[in-house]
């Protein structure tokens, strides 16, 4: 049985956005005014990030059962 | 900035275009140990030359599907497409529409059961079953030949693009970045390559996207986007060209891209296309990896969904510059401005990134560029790694090599195969014209190869002399063309073509290498046609069962195998949708 690459996968994709999450709350929104039309995307995306490594784990580990 | 206490290989040299902050670098870092912590991981899983050359073939449809798609999916087509977005608008998707999707439901279906079921380890292997060992040499050098050097430019570019917009250092970026390569498949040999292939597709797919929404959201939506790509293209005295596909390919004046439609059907979409997703050693590697005949099938044609839906990923983004660029003031984007006086069109993805992300998004679009860059050098590596090993070493030094010594032989290579790309990468940034002349003789072995493979899947009568011969032919017709032909506004030269005398001038030279290939196809397999029937056959019908079309059973689904797992029904489906992309954005 090779590594499912999905369990790698989920664990960065989590991680990432994790630290994109926790960076949007910190951040200053002075950078979201100049960048992203005011937006706060790391928060948004970051979410988006973490949920996706999330899905991917879940695979991973609903196969493995 | 703390510049001097920085180590040498990062010292700030250049004004750059974007700054990182530490958030940024934690980005980075999290993804280059992952990358070199799967490699370690899977390690104990190399046992057999197979498991590092071929996975074992072993793996899933998608995970091959996604590999294939990402193999193909480096930097240089991220930033090329972008910048071709902007100088042609639309039309840049029939690189992918009429360019890709054909070519790959066609060796989806009709290839891949010889390919797979032959059983040859590598593209040059089944050339042998199939012709003779000639033809597969002379593949099996160019191919290796050419994937080190391809290997050479992304490395090149990547270390140059970093140079440019975040001031790293050239030598540092090529040490480091072939180190990481070099571990990950050391390694993990083809399975870690496309494990990172997979892992890279998602960045890319999941970085690029907010790229391409806040451009949209700035711009006004996709109406807002037409409207000033209209007024941009009168500003070219080609109205409407940039917002439509078809409507301006009549004749080559009409639009940016300087081809009519013929020429773009028969040499993109025919000749180079096919001649590159069905014969090219390092795609087809990633679905002969795969576990079963059915999912070797499916690879191409699973990986030619996310293929036409690409255009929105990488050529929106640089539609949007241009179109922002156009509207200017505060609203719009500054373009760096080449020195031809246009705008640099290769700097429109750092451009946008710069513009619209904000530390911590930087990092992830960062990262999934330079994972571009590092997939692009691995899957030119393990497929140059894989010829060397099979069919040059093994064949023509070592017959007798015992499987662990193959694979200490793929192991050397990688580390020699990354030395000779970091060459090239060194030759390229100090010898431009050498480079670009390296790629043109390349362009004059490729084009034909596409009609051997035809005539040797399809006709049982080719021979091995004819396909040799054959290859010989499409090679010179191709070298004579470009030497009889010129592009508009250029001056006869080796490089551009018209050496041997101006015979036809051609509105880009994008349109006098498509006509190339497609004299060279020509050649190519009128040579091998009449060749064969000239000579004896070398391949009994026995040899040829297995490698032959009329010789050999058709391939069936399994009476189980749901629709939407069979071949035959997702080739048409791909299609069907790739023909209503064509019709929405005529």
């Amino acid at each position: 049985m090779q590594l499912d690459i999905r369990l790698p996968m989920g664990l960065l994709f989590l991680i990432l956005g994790i630290i994109l999450v926790a960076y949007g709350f910190v951040s200053d929104p002075a950078i979201y005014t100049a960048h992203s039309l005011g937006q706060n995307v790391n928060l948004l995306w970051g979410a988006i990030f973490a949920l996706f490594g999330g899905v991917m784990l879940y695979l991973s580990r609903k196969k493995s059962a | 900035m703390h510049v001097l206490s920085l180590p040498p290989l990062f010292a700030v040299t250049s004004t750059v275009l974007l700054e990182l902050a530490p958030v940024d670098y934690l980005i980075l870092a999290t993804y280059f140990v992952f990358v070199i912590g799967i490699g370690w991981t899977i390690r104990r899983y190399m046992k057999t030359s197979s498991d590092f050359f071929e996975s074992g073939r072993s793996l899933p449809a998608w995970i091959c599907a996604l590999g294939f798609i990402g193999a193909n999916l480096g930097a240089q087509e991220v930033m090329g497409m972008a910048a071709s977005g902007a100088k042609y608008g639309i039309a840049t998707s029939h690189f992918y529409w009429i360019g890709a999707i054909p070519a790959m439901v066609f060796v989806g279906i009709f290839m891949m059961p010889f390919y797979y079921g032959s059983k040859a380890r590598s593209v040059p292997e089944y050339l042998k079953l199939r012709f003779d060992e000639k033809t597969r040499t002379f593949n099996a050098l160019s191919f290796a030949v050419m994937t080190v050097f391809s290997s050479g430019i992304s490395m090149f570019a990547l270390a140059k693009l970093l140079n440019a917009i975040l001031g790293w250092n050239f030598d540092g970026c090529i040490l480091v970045s072939s180190l990481i390569v070099l571990v990950y498949i050391y390694t993990g040999g083809l399975t870690s390559a496309i494990y990172n292939e997979v892992l890279q597709f998602f960045l890319i797919v999941l970085g690029f996207l907010p790229l391409v929404i806040l451009g949209l959201q700035d711009i006004g939506g996709w109406h807002g986007l037409m409207t000033n790509l209209d007024a941009y293209s009168v500003t070219k005295g080609m109205p409407g060209a940039w917002s439509s596909s078809w409507a301006h390919m009549g004749s080559p004046v009409a639009n940016p891209i300087g081809i009519e439609w013929f020429g773009l059907v028969a040499g993109l979409g025919f000749v180079l296309s096919f001649g590159y997703w069905c014969t090219d050693f390092l795609v087809i590697q990633r679905a002969m990896a795969a576990k079963d005949m059915n999912s070797a099938r499916r690879t191409p044609l699973i990986a030619a969904i996310p293929k036409m839906l690409f255009p929105a990923l990488v050529i929106l983004p640089g539609m949007l510059a241009i179109a922002l660029y156009h509207k200017g003031g505060t609203a719009g984007l500054a373009l760096p401005i080449g020195a031809d006086g246009n705008p640099d069109y290769n700097m429109v993805v750092p451009a946008m990134l710069a513009k619209y992300f904000p530390h911590g998004l930087l990092g992830i679009g960062l990262t999934a560029l330079m994972a571009s860059f590092m997939s692009g050098m691995a899957g030119n590596v393990t497929a140059f790694n894989t010829v060397w090993t099979y069919d040059l070493y093994q064949r023509w030094f070592n017959p007798d090599a015992s499987d662990a010594h193959l694979i200490k032989v793929g192991r050397v290579t990688t580390v020699v195969g990354l030395l000779i790309s970091a060459v090239c990468a060194y030759a390229a940034a100090k010898f431009n014209n050498i480079m670009d002349m390296l790629q043109l003789v390349f362009g004059f072995v490729n084009a034909p190869l596409f009609a051997i493979f035809l005539l040797g899947m399809f006709w049982r009568r080719a021979t091995g002399h004819g396909a040799f011969f054959g290859l010989l032919i499409g090679t010179v017709t191709a070298a004579i063309f470009q030497g009889n032909t010129l592009p508009v506004g250029e001056t006869a030269s080796l490089l551009k073509g018209g050496w041997m005398g101006v015979h036809q001038l051609f509105a880009s030279s994008m349109a006098q290498s498509f006509w190339m290939a497609i004299f060279a196809f020509s050649g190519c397999f009128l040579g091998t046609l009449f060749i064969s029937l000239a000579t004896k056959p070398n391949r009994t019908d026995d040899e040829l069962r297995g490698l032959v079309y009329s010789l050999t059973e058709k391939a069936k689904d399994d009476a189980g195998t749901p629709w939407y797992a069979r071949p035959a029904v997702l080739g048409v489906l791909v299609l069907s949708a790739t023909l209503v992309l064509n019709i929405i954005f005529r």
